[in-house]
Protein backbone atom coordinates (compact mmCIF):
# COMPACT_ATOMS: atom_id res chain seq x y z
CA UNK A 1 0.00 0.00 0.00
CA UNK A 2 2.87 2.19 -1.08
CA UNK A 3 0.69 4.53 -3.43
CA UNK A 4 -3.14 4.44 -1.92
CA UNK A 5 -4.03 7.35 -4.78
CA UNK A 6 -3.54 4.71 -7.27
CA UNK A 7 -6.25 2.34 -6.60
CA UNK A 8 -9.67 3.96 -6.81
CA UNK A 9 -12.20 3.28 -4.75
CA UNK A 10 -9.56 3.66 -1.93
CA UNK A 11 -8.48 0.09 -0.86
CA UNK A 12 -7.88 1.45 3.16
CA UNK A 13 -8.07 -1.72 5.68
CA UNK A 14 -11.09 -1.45 7.62
CA UNK A 15 -11.40 -0.07 11.00
CA UNK A 16 -9.80 -2.29 13.31
CA UNK A 17 -10.84 -3.18 17.14
CA UNK A 18 -7.15 -1.50 18.12
CA UNK A 19 -7.74 1.63 15.68
CA UNK A 20 -10.71 1.90 17.28
CA UNK A 21 -9.95 1.75 21.17
CA UNK A 22 -6.35 3.78 20.14
CA UNK A 23 -8.95 6.59 19.03
CA UNK A 24 -11.61 6.49 22.10
CA UNK A 25 -8.20 7.23 24.24
CA UNK A 26 -7.24 9.72 21.73
CA UNK A 27 -10.45 11.66 22.20
CA UNK A 28 -10.87 11.24 25.65
CA UNK A 29 -7.56 13.12 26.09
CA UNK A 30 -8.59 15.47 23.71
CA UNK A 31 -11.79 15.83 25.36
CA UNK A 32 -9.92 16.51 28.29
CA UNK A 33 -7.84 18.92 27.15
CA UNK A 34 -10.69 21.24 25.37
CA UNK A 35 -12.71 20.54 28.67
CA UNK A 36 -9.94 22.27 30.85
CA UNK A 37 -9.50 24.98 28.03
CA UNK A 38 -13.33 25.96 27.82
CA UNK A 39 -14.96 24.36 30.69
CA UNK A 40 -13.39 23.93 33.81
CA UNK A 41 -13.13 26.27 36.74
CA UNK A 42 -16.20 28.57 35.71
CA UNK A 43 -18.53 27.11 33.61
CA UNK A 44 -18.50 23.42 35.03
CA UNK A 45 -16.64 22.90 38.23
CA UNK A 46 -16.43 25.78 40.89
CA UNK A 47 -13.03 24.37 42.48
CA UNK A 48 -11.13 28.25 41.65
CA UNK A 49 -11.33 30.50 39.11
CA UNK A 50 -7.89 30.65 37.71
CA UNK A 51 -8.14 28.47 34.79
CA UNK A 52 -11.38 30.88 33.82
CA UNK A 53 -9.82 33.60 34.55
CA UNK A 54 -6.35 32.76 32.00
CA UNK A 55 -8.53 31.29 29.57
CA UNK A 56 -11.60 33.71 29.93
CA UNK A 57 -10.70 36.10 26.51
CA UNK A 58 -10.49 32.78 24.57
CA UNK A 59 -13.86 30.80 26.02
CA UNK A 60 -15.56 33.98 25.15
CA UNK A 61 -14.07 34.72 21.54
CA UNK A 62 -14.87 31.07 21.23
CA UNK A 63 -17.96 31.18 21.89
CA UNK A 64 -18.53 29.01 24.41
CA UNK A 65 -20.77 30.08 27.66
CA UNK A 66 -18.32 31.30 30.44
CA UNK A 67 -20.22 33.25 33.23
CA UNK B 1 -1.55 4.39 3.84
CA UNK B 2 -0.06 6.90 6.76
CA UNK B 3 -0.56 5.48 10.41
CA UNK B 4 -2.94 6.91 13.12
CA UNK B 5 -0.23 8.62 15.37
CA UNK B 6 1.25 10.35 11.75
CA UNK B 7 -2.04 11.56 10.84
CA UNK B 8 -2.98 12.69 14.66
CA UNK B 9 0.21 14.57 14.59
CA UNK B 10 -0.68 16.25 11.38
CA UNK B 11 -3.68 17.20 12.84
CA UNK B 12 -2.54 18.52 16.15
CA UNK B 13 0.19 20.37 14.54
CA UNK B 14 -2.70 22.12 12.16
CA UNK B 15 -4.57 22.60 14.87
CA UNK B 16 -2.29 24.77 16.80
CA UNK B 17 -0.78 26.92 14.09
CA UNK B 18 -4.45 27.69 13.19
CA UNK B 19 -5.38 28.56 16.51
CA UNK B 20 -2.94 30.86 16.92
CA UNK B 21 -3.75 32.29 13.54
CA UNK B 22 -7.49 32.68 15.11
CA UNK B 23 -6.36 33.91 18.57
CA UNK B 24 -4.38 36.54 16.42
CA UNK B 25 -7.86 37.69 14.40
CA UNK B 26 -9.42 37.30 17.58
CA UNK B 27 -6.41 39.62 19.19
CA UNK B 28 -7.01 42.53 16.72
CA UNK B 29 -10.82 42.08 16.24
CA UNK B 30 -12.01 40.61 19.69
CA UNK B 31 -10.39 41.57 21.99
CA UNK B 32 -11.31 45.79 21.36
CA UNK B 33 -14.58 44.49 22.21
CA UNK B 34 -14.02 42.37 24.97
CA UNK B 35 -12.88 45.75 26.66
CA UNK B 36 -15.90 47.49 25.93
CA UNK B 37 -17.75 44.92 27.77
CA UNK B 38 -16.08 44.63 30.63
CA UNK B 39 -16.13 48.81 31.26
CA UNK B 40 -19.93 48.10 30.92
CA UNK B 41 -19.97 44.87 33.32
CA UNK B 42 -17.56 46.87 35.60
CA UNK B 43 -19.89 49.70 35.63
CA UNK B 44 -22.90 47.55 36.09
CA UNK B 45 -21.62 45.72 39.27
CA UNK B 46 -20.14 49.16 40.86
CA UNK B 47 -23.89 50.19 40.69
CA UNK B 48 -25.46 47.01 42.16
CA UNK B 49 -22.42 45.50 44.58
CA UNK B 50 -24.19 42.81 46.02
CA UNK B 51 -23.83 40.89 42.70
CA UNK B 52 -21.36 38.25 42.92
CA UNK B 53 -18.98 40.24 44.56
CA UNK B 54 -15.38 39.01 44.43
CA UNK B 55 -15.51 37.99 40.92
CA UNK B 56 -13.38 40.45 39.20
CA UNK B 57 -12.15 42.03 43.03
CA UNK B 58 -9.31 39.16 43.49
CA UNK B 59 -7.91 39.65 40.16
CA UNK B 60 -6.38 35.85 39.98
CA UNK B 61 -5.16 37.06 36.17
CA UNK B 62 -5.41 40.50 34.87
CA UNK B 63 -5.94 42.01 31.49
CA UNK B 64 -2.64 41.45 30.10
CA UNK B 65 -2.41 38.17 31.65
CA UNK B 66 -6.27 37.40 30.29
CA UNK B 67 -4.80 38.66 26.76
CA UNK B 68 -1.80 36.07 26.37
CA UNK B 69 -4.22 33.57 27.96
CA UNK B 70 -6.23 33.97 24.58
CA UNK B 71 -3.55 33.10 22.66
CA UNK B 72 -3.22 30.10 24.78
CA UNK B 73 -7.17 29.15 24.78
CA UNK B 74 -6.66 29.34 21.16
CA UNK B 75 -3.79 27.48 20.31
CA UNK B 76 -4.59 24.46 23.00
CA UNK B 77 -8.35 24.87 21.56
CA UNK B 78 -7.12 24.44 18.15
CA UNK B 79 -4.85 21.23 18.61
CA UNK B 80 -7.54 19.22 20.27
CA UNK B 81 -9.85 20.52 17.27
CA UNK B 82 -7.43 19.13 15.04
CA UNK B 83 -6.50 16.09 16.74
CA UNK B 84 -10.22 15.42 16.82
CA UNK B 85 -10.51 16.07 13.26
CA UNK B 86 -7.33 14.25 12.23
CA UNK B 87 -9.11 11.06 14.57
CA UNK B 88 -12.28 11.48 12.55
CA UNK B 89 -10.63 11.88 9.08
CA UNK B 90 -8.72 8.26 10.04
CA UNK B 91 -12.10 7.16 11.47
CA UNK B 92 -13.96 8.14 8.40
CA UNK B 93 -11.53 8.67 5.71
CA UNK B 94 -12.74 5.07 3.62
CA UNK B 95 -16.47 6.46 3.86
CA UNK B 96 -15.80 9.61 2.17
CA UNK B 97 -15.92 8.86 -1.51
CA UNK B 98 -13.43 11.06 -2.89
CA UNK B 99 -9.62 10.20 -4.34
CA UNK B 100 -8.30 13.53 -3.40
CA UNK B 101 -7.33 13.17 0.68
CA UNK B 102 -6.87 16.90 0.79
CA UNK B 103 -10.05 17.36 -0.44
CA UNK B 104 -11.52 14.92 2.46
CA UNK B 105 -9.59 16.83 5.38
CA UNK B 106 -11.45 19.66 3.84
CA UNK B 107 -14.90 18.39 3.67
CA UNK B 108 -14.46 16.90 7.26
CA UNK B 109 -13.58 20.46 8.51
CA UNK B 110 -15.99 22.06 6.74
CA UNK B 111 -18.90 19.64 8.55
CA UNK B 112 -17.07 20.11 11.74
CA UNK B 113 -17.59 24.56 11.07
CA UNK B 114 -21.17 23.79 10.21
CA UNK B 115 -22.14 21.14 12.72
CA UNK B 116 -20.02 22.41 15.88
CA UNK B 117 -19.83 26.05 15.17
CA UNK B 118 -22.60 27.23 12.75
CA UNK B 119 -25.81 25.12 14.09
CA UNK B 120 -24.92 26.09 17.91
CA UNK B 121 -24.12 29.63 17.73
CA UNK B 122 -27.58 30.42 15.86
CA UNK B 123 -29.25 29.54 18.53
CA UNK B 124 -26.43 29.99 21.62
CA UNK B 125 -24.59 32.83 20.08
CA UNK B 126 -21.23 33.96 21.61
CA UNK B 127 -21.63 36.12 24.82
CA UNK B 128 -19.30 39.27 26.01
CA UNK B 129 -18.93 40.03 29.47
CA UNK B 130 -21.51 41.54 31.24
CA UNK B 131 -24.18 39.18 28.98
CA UNK B 132 -25.57 36.31 30.51
CA UNK B 133 -27.30 35.00 33.84
CA UNK B 134 -24.10 33.50 36.15
CA UNK B 135 -27.19 31.42 37.57
CA UNK B 136 -28.54 29.84 34.44
CA UNK B 137 -24.44 28.87 33.24
CA UNK B 138 -25.59 25.36 34.26
CA UNK B 139 -28.29 25.05 31.77
CA UNK B 140 -26.79 27.28 29.48
CA UNK B 141 -22.95 25.21 29.12
CA UNK B 142 -25.24 21.79 28.58
CA UNK B 143 -27.54 23.10 26.38
CA UNK B 144 -24.82 24.61 24.10
CA UNK B 145 -22.78 21.11 24.32
CA UNK B 146 -26.14 18.86 23.33
CA UNK B 147 -26.43 21.44 20.52
CA UNK B 148 -22.96 21.11 19.30
CA UNK B 149 -23.51 17.39 19.15
CA UNK B 150 -27.04 18.14 17.35
CA UNK B 151 -25.51 20.02 14.90
CA UNK B 152 -22.86 17.18 14.17
CA UNK B 153 -26.17 14.63 13.77
CA UNK B 154 -27.65 17.44 11.71
CA UNK B 155 -24.06 17.23 9.28
CA UNK B 156 -24.74 13.52 9.47
CA UNK B 157 -28.42 13.87 8.34
CA UNK B 158 -27.72 15.84 5.30
CA UNK B 159 -24.77 13.20 4.50
CA UNK B 160 -27.17 10.39 4.54
CA UNK B 161 -29.68 12.77 2.85
CA UNK B 162 -27.08 12.60 -0.18
CA UNK B 163 -26.54 9.28 0.03
CA UNK B 164 -30.55 8.08 -0.07
CA UNK B 165 -31.02 9.43 -3.16
CA UNK B 166 -29.88 7.43 -6.25
CA UNK B 167 -26.57 9.00 -7.77
CA UNK B 168 -28.29 8.92 -11.63
CA UNK B 169 -30.82 11.32 -10.28
CA UNK B 170 -30.39 15.19 -10.72
CA UNK B 171 -28.15 16.59 -9.06
CA UNK B 172 -30.49 18.38 -7.24
CA UNK B 173 -32.86 16.35 -5.74
CA UNK B 174 -29.49 15.01 -4.01
CA UNK B 175 -28.85 18.47 -2.52
CA UNK B 176 -32.38 19.18 -1.85
CA UNK B 177 -32.24 15.81 0.23
CA UNK B 178 -29.04 16.43 2.04
CA UNK B 179 -30.04 20.26 2.57
CA UNK B 180 -33.46 18.72 4.25
CA UNK B 181 -31.79 16.46 6.29
CA UNK B 182 -29.91 18.77 7.79
CA UNK B 183 -32.59 21.60 8.08
CA UNK B 184 -34.82 19.28 9.70
CA UNK B 185 -32.42 17.80 12.80
CA UNK B 186 -31.48 21.71 13.32
CA UNK B 187 -35.14 22.86 13.37
CA UNK B 188 -36.41 20.12 16.11
CA UNK B 189 -33.03 21.26 17.94
CA UNK B 190 -33.55 24.19 17.50
CA UNK B 191 -37.27 24.03 18.87
CA UNK B 192 -36.47 21.02 21.74
CA UNK B 193 -33.47 22.90 23.46
CA UNK B 194 -34.34 25.91 25.98
CA UNK B 195 -34.06 29.49 24.84
CA UNK B 196 -32.05 32.31 27.25
CA UNK B 197 -32.80 36.11 26.70
CA UNK B 198 -30.12 37.21 28.87
CA UNK B 199 -28.80 40.58 27.09
CA UNK B 200 -29.33 43.24 29.69
CA UNK B 201 -32.01 45.48 28.11
CA UNK B 202 -29.53 48.93 27.89
CA UNK B 203 -26.20 46.50 26.52
CA UNK B 204 -25.16 48.27 23.45
CA UNK B 205 -26.59 46.58 19.75
CA UNK B 206 -24.03 47.24 17.97
CA UNK B 207 -21.35 46.44 20.53
CA UNK B 208 -23.08 42.79 20.81
CA UNK B 209 -23.37 42.53 17.47
CA UNK B 210 -20.00 43.41 16.65
CA UNK B 211 -18.61 40.72 19.72
CA UNK B 212 -20.46 38.09 17.78
CA UNK B 213 -19.30 38.57 14.62
CA UNK B 214 -15.68 38.84 16.15
CA UNK B 215 -16.32 35.63 17.64
CA UNK B 216 -17.80 33.51 14.72
CA UNK B 217 -14.92 34.99 12.67
CA UNK B 218 -12.78 33.31 15.12
CA UNK B 219 -14.35 29.82 14.72
CA UNK B 220 -14.58 30.33 10.97
CA UNK B 221 -10.88 31.21 10.81
CA UNK B 222 -9.57 28.28 13.52
CA UNK B 223 -11.51 25.65 11.14
CA UNK B 224 -10.44 27.24 7.91
CA UNK B 225 -6.91 27.02 9.08
CA UNK B 226 -7.24 23.63 10.50
CA UNK B 227 -8.95 22.28 6.96
CA UNK B 228 -6.45 23.72 4.99
CA UNK B 229 -3.39 23.10 7.14
CA UNK B 230 -4.46 19.65 7.62
CA UNK B 231 -4.63 19.16 3.87
CA UNK B 232 -1.45 20.51 3.60
CA UNK B 233 0.71 18.23 5.86
CA UNK B 234 -1.66 14.89 4.44
CA UNK B 235 0.00 15.90 0.96
CA UNK B 236 3.40 16.09 2.70
CA UNK B 237 3.87 12.50 4.31
CA UNK B 238 6.50 10.97 4.97
CA UNK B 239 9.42 13.15 2.48
CA UNK B 240 9.88 10.39 0.03
CA UNK B 241 9.47 13.45 -2.36
CA UNK B 242 8.01 16.86 -2.02
CA UNK B 243 4.46 17.14 -3.23
CA UNK B 244 4.42 18.24 -7.25
CA UNK B 245 3.56 22.30 -7.00
CA UNK B 246 1.33 22.97 -9.98
CA UNK B 247 0.93 26.89 -9.14
CA UNK B 248 -2.42 26.54 -10.14
CA UNK B 249 -5.13 29.12 -8.73
CA UNK B 250 -4.89 27.97 -5.32
CA UNK B 251 -7.94 27.75 -3.20
CA UNK B 252 -5.45 28.21 -0.16
CA UNK B 253 -5.11 31.46 0.60
CA UNK B 254 -2.10 32.28 2.97
CA UNK B 255 -0.92 28.40 3.33
CA UNK B 256 2.54 27.10 2.27
CA UNK B 257 2.89 25.73 -1.19
CA UNK B 258 1.21 22.31 -2.56
CA UNK B 259 -2.05 22.95 -0.79
CA UNK B 260 -3.56 21.48 -3.73
CA UNK B 261 -1.25 18.56 -4.45
CA UNK B 262 -3.90 16.22 -4.84
CA UNK B 263 -1.14 13.22 -5.86
CA UNK B 264 1.40 14.47 -4.07
CA UNK B 265 2.33 10.77 -2.58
Amino acid sequence: MSNPTSARPLRQPAVSARLLWTALAVVAVLALLTYLVAFDQGAVSRNGMFLHELMHDGRHLLGVPCH
Amino acid sequence: MPTFPSVLLRGLLAGLVAGLVAGTFAYFVGEPRIDAAIAIEERASHSAPEADAGHHEEELVGRDGQRAGLFLATGLFGAAMGGLLATGYVLLRRRLRTVDDGRAALLLAGAALLGAVVVPFGKYPANPPAVGNPDTIDQRTGSYLLLVVLGLVAVWAAALGHRSVRPDAPYGLRAAASVGGFLLVTAVAYTVLPSFAEVPADFPATLLWEFRLASLGTQVVLWTGIGLLFAVLLGMSGGNRRPTVQGGPGRSAGTPDGADAPAGR
